[in-house]
């Protein structure tokens, strides 16, 4: 079992990325992939959908940790939402609600998106 | 009361290429014996976890990505103590000289790296490492409650 895939799709002005499967040092690069692509586009409201991650390690965890500032500093977020317990678990042990916005719900998430854009007019 | 008995250490061993496309086999390999061992669901999950990353350190630090080297697991059940040792014949490496890094401080720098050592010591009871002539070796400890 070490399948991953992401798609994308667009929720108003949000980005949705949907993880899929295993995300580990042999797919982690795949993430690191998707978040330049999104970037280098200027699509930097990004949320990652985690209903169908199945497992995260340190490797995809530090994709995250790769990009979280440089999509801040372009006025954009990473938020994430949907995740099980068991990857929930993870992020928490290292201290990613810290320092991230975790909802347990996609919508929740899309409209903080919304608030922000909307206090910032 | 039950009395310890003499009870025999059960060993597995698998050995694995040094690529990150084997990291699941490994996992698996300890997932499925800690399942036997009597382990509930989130403990396999973390001991399966534990093993993923120390073997993503050997093959970004001991093998410096060399896909042609083997990373040895032996996993020794003998209640109520589960034992993974996991060897490498790479480049030595002294965790020891890595400091545990305090979690706050690293996010709000927004670093990365080192998360792999500092999960293991959060998910297994022992995390030892030790440095032979020819070999590293990591023993990954999880106490069955």
């Amino acid at each position: 079992m070490n399948e991953f895939k992401i798609s994308f799709r667009v929720s108003g002005k949000v980005h949705v990325m949907d993880l899929k499967g295993y995300l580990d040092a042999h797919t982690a690069p795949n993430l690191e992939e998707a978040f330049q692509k999104l970037i280098k586009e200027e699509k930097l409201n990004i949320l990652v959908n985690c209903k169908d991650l199945a497992y995260i390690s340190s490797a995809g965890l530090g994709v995250f940790m790769a990009f979280i500032e440089d999509v801040r500093t372009g006025g954009g977020d990473i938020k994430m939402s949907n995740m099980s317990p068991k990857v929930y678990n993870i992020f928490d042990l290292l201290g990613f609600p810290m320092l991230y916005e975790i909802f347990t719900d996609e919508h929740e998430a899309v409209k903080k998106f919304d608030a922000k854009k909307q206090s910032s007019k | 009361m039950t009395s310890g008995g003499n009870q025999k250490t059960t060993r597995l061993n698998l050995r694995i290429p040094s690529q990150t496309e084997k990291l699941n086999m490994a996992r698996e390999f300890v997932a499925d014996a800690a399942k036997v061992f009597g382990f509930k669901e989130d403990d396999v999950n973390n001991i399966a976890l534990a093993v993923d990353e120390a073997c993503t350190n050997i093959i970004k630090h001991a093998y410096s990505y060399a896909a042609d080297k083997q990373i040895d697991i032996v996993v020794s059940m003998k209640k109520p103590e589960f034992e993974i040792l996991i060897e490498d014949h790479g480049k030595h490496f002294n965790p020891n000289q890595i400091p545990v890094p305090n979690m706050k401080e690293y996010m709000s720098h927004y670093k990365r790296g080192g998360l792999g050592m500092y999960l293991m010591k959060k998910l297994m009871d022992k995390v030892e490492y030790t440095i032979h002539p020819k070999k590293n070796v990591v023993r990954l400890i999880k106490y069955l409650h």
